[in-house]
This record gives structure tokens, C-alpha cells and sequence, in this order.
């Protein structure tokens, strides 16, 4: 079935599919379309998910660390500063490893004061222990937070699914969905691991780990985000065999013979097609890779579609305040640092607090990275920004 | 601090991450008996039989489950594991005071 649906309707909608058995959260710019079309399907009885109001967004991420724990599946929505108040809650959640998928709305954080997107707010939370899955328009929305159910309750990890505030949440598009029936038959029951409000088989979570085992427990972690990238592929495999639709991992535009290409995450992947398909008619040989997959680092990956590259300019839509560059920037570059063939790289912060970003913008970077080929590397600026004053 | 047998410290010390329960679960109720939490109390509860009128305020709040009830009635405090934080000793009517809190002696 096609529908129009704005990025907010079309991951209303997946959750009204998905039916989880607790949605507890709090309303934020510009995600509270998510909640309020969400808890409508609530109110007139289409679902019968416990939707619970909470005072908070830290309130509204414990509600759901308790409800996973308490054997349910589990689901919540935010932005930014809600992201933020959260926190605390999502190591926790991600430390007693619970399937919870939370859809992030991307806007900036404070100060100053601004609600439109950038990726500051996810990016922030990258050491949390969640999987993170950015998607570039509402159809991928939709596809990625059902299939974030599955991974997480197979990874037994937390999974953030996050679309670019206003640019996809409020802008309608044609999307196709699956019926009700193919959602809950592809998601099937969540079988949790345990259940906090078995009396029959008391247990203890959250405990006390001293210097004697805390370690050990991180060491765990680490190894589930080690293997979450094999659920992800398991998962993206299975949706695409029965509906016919392919979810990538890193996706790859027109990079076959592509020497110059950008790497960027979320809508912008769509402004960059067009500047790819300018160039491409022009005859420069350029190429676009469309990151999904923030959290595991996809290196096997990047490593292999990187390779034949020869300049790569690093789109990123949050500044790292690091003085070197922006954390995608950073990450990219160190999974490529040992690779023999690797590409020149160069950070471009695009975008922040919603500065709109423009084909004929990314073309141009595209012409200057370009333009670098005959430089001597120790003379290319390497922190660039696209429309700053 | 724990009454864990020797025996027990070190298979704690010698168990890999690789078997250890996901998400630090503690299934094995033993363990957590056994832990014996009442050696963290510096003040301690000194219930009164013949003050307490049994409203049970005591033993709704208390957090780690020490009062103890038999046949519907408040018959002491379970010192293994009575932190002595108190609360009990707070919850117990101002009229009342069957529950005082004295200095731990060791």
C-alpha cells in the first residue's frame, strides 16, 4: 500500500504496526508528532500498547528500562534536549542489555537555543552502547524502525533509528508500507531473556559490580557490539527476501570508477545524489556513500568500498568542537588509517542548526576536492565548512 | 565485609567475562542471602514489644525487607540484613516510638 506520510507519520505508523507492549514518553521539537499521532492510535483503541505520559524524557527512558526488564517490548521517541536529559537512562538501558528501540528526531543541542536538525544530539550519546541507524527520508524510517525491533531483541541491544528533523519529519513523501499482518508476522514475539515481575523466578538486575567483575561485565558489552553488525546484516537480509525491499548498511552511490566522493549520513545523502547525477553529466567521475550504520563502526565495510578512493570529503552535520574535526570525520579516518590503499580525507561541517545545504553546495565541494588532486597534502586545508559567514 | 566462603571469592575472581550472565543478571538468590548486609550499619534499631501497635508502617517501608512478621504481628528486626537506615525508626508513630535508633555497637 503507498500513503503519503511525513517522516514523523511514517515512523508513527511503524510503531502502530509493531504494537509494542510500552511506549512511555515525553512530547519535543521535532519529534512530538511521533507521540501525539502515536498515542492517538492509543486513545481510539487501534492499539493496545500501555502509553505512558511521563514528566520527563529521563522518566520517560527509565519507563522503559523498566518495562523491558519486566519482559515487554518497549519503545520511545525524542530530540535533542530530550536526548540529553536521557542520558543517564540509555547506559543503563544498554548495560542491562534491553531491546529498546528509541527514534531519534536529529535537531541541534543548546545554547543558543535552536530546534532545527543537526546530528549533535545522537552523536553525542555515541559511547552509550546503542546501535545507531540513520535514515535518509521517511520510506527508510519506516522499514528501519521495524526492522530496529528485530535487531535489538536479536542483539539484545538498545537501537536508536534516527531521521533529520523537519527536513524528513515534516515533509510528506510517498512511502509504501507493509500491512499489519507482514509487520507482526516479520517481527514475530519477543522472547526476553527474563522477566523482573516473575515471582516464581526472583532475580536481581542492576547490581553492585566492584572493581572485582565491572570490567568484565563492559567486556561483555563490547563483545555484543562486536557481533550486532551480523543481526543488522541477518535482519536488512530477511526484510529484503520477503518484501523486496533493500535496506543498506553503507550505501553506495555511482561509485564504481568514483576517485572523488563524498561519505555523509541522513537526508543530505539525497541533495548529494542530485550533485553526484550534475557532475556525472558534466563527465567528472564522482561518487557518494550514504553512511547508515553510526553505531557499530562499520569498518569491514568502509574499508572495502573506501579503498579505490582516491580524495574523500567527510560530510558532517554537527561540529565536534574537538579542534579536529568532527567525530564521523575522526572515525572514518582511523578505520582507514591502516588500510594500504586509502583515500585523502577532509571534513566538511555542513548544516548545523538547520542551515539548509544545496546541490549546487555539495557540487561545489566536489569540485574542490577535486581541484586537491594536484596538491601537495602538506598545503590542503583539512576542516573545511560548506555556507558559514 | 561479605560471608562469602573462600572457595566462593575465588571462583568470583576466576569467572571470564565470556560466562558471565548478559546485562549482570543475578539469578542465584544464595548469593544475595548470603551477602549479609546488616555489617554496614553504623546506628541500629531497637524495636519495642510492648509500645509497637503492629500498623506495620515499619515494615511497608522498610527497604531491605528486615522486620520481621509472625501470625500478623511485628515479632523484631532481622539484623542480618538491616542497613539501619532509619526509616523504620522514621516511619514508626511520633505517639508510639517502638522503634529508637542507637549508636552500632561492634
Amino acid at each position: 500500500m503507498i500513503l503519503a506520510k511525513t517522516g514523523n507519520e511514517a515512523i508513527a505508523y511503524a510503531m502502530k504496526q509493531i504494537n509494542p507492549d510500552v511506549v512511555a514518553a515525553y512530547p519535543i521539537t521535532p519529534s512530538t508528532e511521533i507521540v501525539q499521532i502515536f498515542s492517538s492510535y492509543v486513545a481510539d483503541g487501534v492499539i493496545d500498547t500501555e502509553f505512558v505520559a511521563v514528566e520527563s524524557e529521563h522518566s520517560a527512558m527509565s519507563a522503559c528500562i523498566a518495562a523491558a526488564a519486566s519482559g515487554a517490548r518497549a519503545m520511545t521517541a525524542t530530540s535533542s534536549q530530550g536526548l540529553a536529559l536521557m542520558h543517564e537512562m540509555l547506559f543503563i538501558a544498554s548495560g542491562l542489555r534491553l531491546p529498546i528501540v528509541l527514534c531519534v528526531v536529529n535537531r541541534s543541542l543548546s545554547s543558543p537555543l535552536n530546534i532545527h536538525c543537526d546530528h549533535t544530539d545522537s552523536i553525542a550519546s555515541r559511547d552509550s552502547g546503542w546501535i545507531q541507524i540513520f535514515c535518509e527520508d521517511a520510506q527508510e524510517a519506516y522499514d528501519t524502525t521495524i526492522c530496529a525491533v528485530k535487531i535489538a531483541e536479536k542483539a539484545f541491544l538498545p537501537v536508536m533509528v534516527t531521521i533529520d528533523g523537519f527536513i524528513i519529519s515534516h515533509c510528506m513523501q510517498k512511502i509504501e508500507v507493509l500491512s499489519d499482518e507482514e509487520v507482526k508476522s516479520f517481527i514475530g514475539e519477543y522472547k526476553p531473556n527474563y522477566n523482573l515481575l516473575d515471582v516464581d523466578n526472583p532475580i536481581t538486575l542492576g547490581p553492585a559490580c566492584l572493581p572485582d567483575s565491572f570490567f568484565e561485565h563492559k567486556r561483555a558489552q563490547a563483545e555484543a557490539m562486536n557481533q550486532a553488525l551480523n543481526y543488522i546484516e541477518e535482519v536488512f537480509k530477511e526484510y529484503k527476501e520477503r518484501f523486496n525491499r533493500e535496506l543498506f548498511i553503507l550505501e553506495e552511490y555511482q561509485t564504481n570508477d568514483a576517485e572523488t566522493a563524498v561519505i555523509c549520513m541522513g537526508s543530505t545523502a539525497g541533495t548529494a545524489k542530485i550533485a553526484v547525477d550534475s557532475l556525472r553529466n558534466k563527465g567528472y567521475k564522482v561518487g557518494l556513500f550514504k553512511l547508515r550504520v553510526f553505531r557499530p563502526i562499520v569498518a569491514k565495510y568502509l574499508q572495502r568500498a573506501l579503498k579505490n578512493v582516491k580524495i574523500l570529503g567527510i560530510l558532517e552535520r554537527m561540529e565536534g568542537l574537538s579542534a579536529f574535526g568532527g567525530p564521523l570525520f575522526n572515525e572514518i579516518r582511523s578505520v582507514l588509517y591502516d588500510e594500504v590503499q586509502r583515500p585523502l580525507t577532509i571534513s566538511y561541517v555542513y548544516g548545523l542548526g538547520g542551515r539548509e545545504i544545496t546541490p549546487e553546495e555539495i557540487e561545489e565541494v566536489f569540485l574542490e576536492l577535486l581541484s586537491l588532486k594536484d596538491k601537495k597534502r602538506e598545503d590542503i586545508e583539512k576542516f573545511k565548512y560548506i555556507n558559514v559567514r | 565485609m561479605s560471608s562469602y566462603s573462600n572457595e566462593e571469592k575465588k571462583e568470583c575472581f576466576i569467572i571470564s567475562w565470556k560466562n558471565l550472565t548478559q546485562g549482570a543478571l543475578i539469578r542465584d538468590l544464595k548469593r544475595i542471602r548470603e551477602n549479609k548486609t546488616g555489617s554496614w550499619r553504623s546506628l541500629k534499631p531497637i524495636w519495642n514489644k510492648e509500645k509497637c501497635i503492629n500498623c506495620y508502617r515499619c515494615w511497608m517501608h522498610c527497604p531491605d525487607a528486615a522486620i520481621i512478621i509472625k501470625n500478623d504481628k511485628v515479632v523484631g528486626i532481622n539484623y542480618d540484613y538491616c542497613k539501619g537506615c532509619g526509616i523504620c525508626a522514621h516511619e514508626c508513630p511520633r505517639k508510639i516510638q517502638a522503634i529508637i535508633m542507637v549508636r552500632e555497637e561492634k
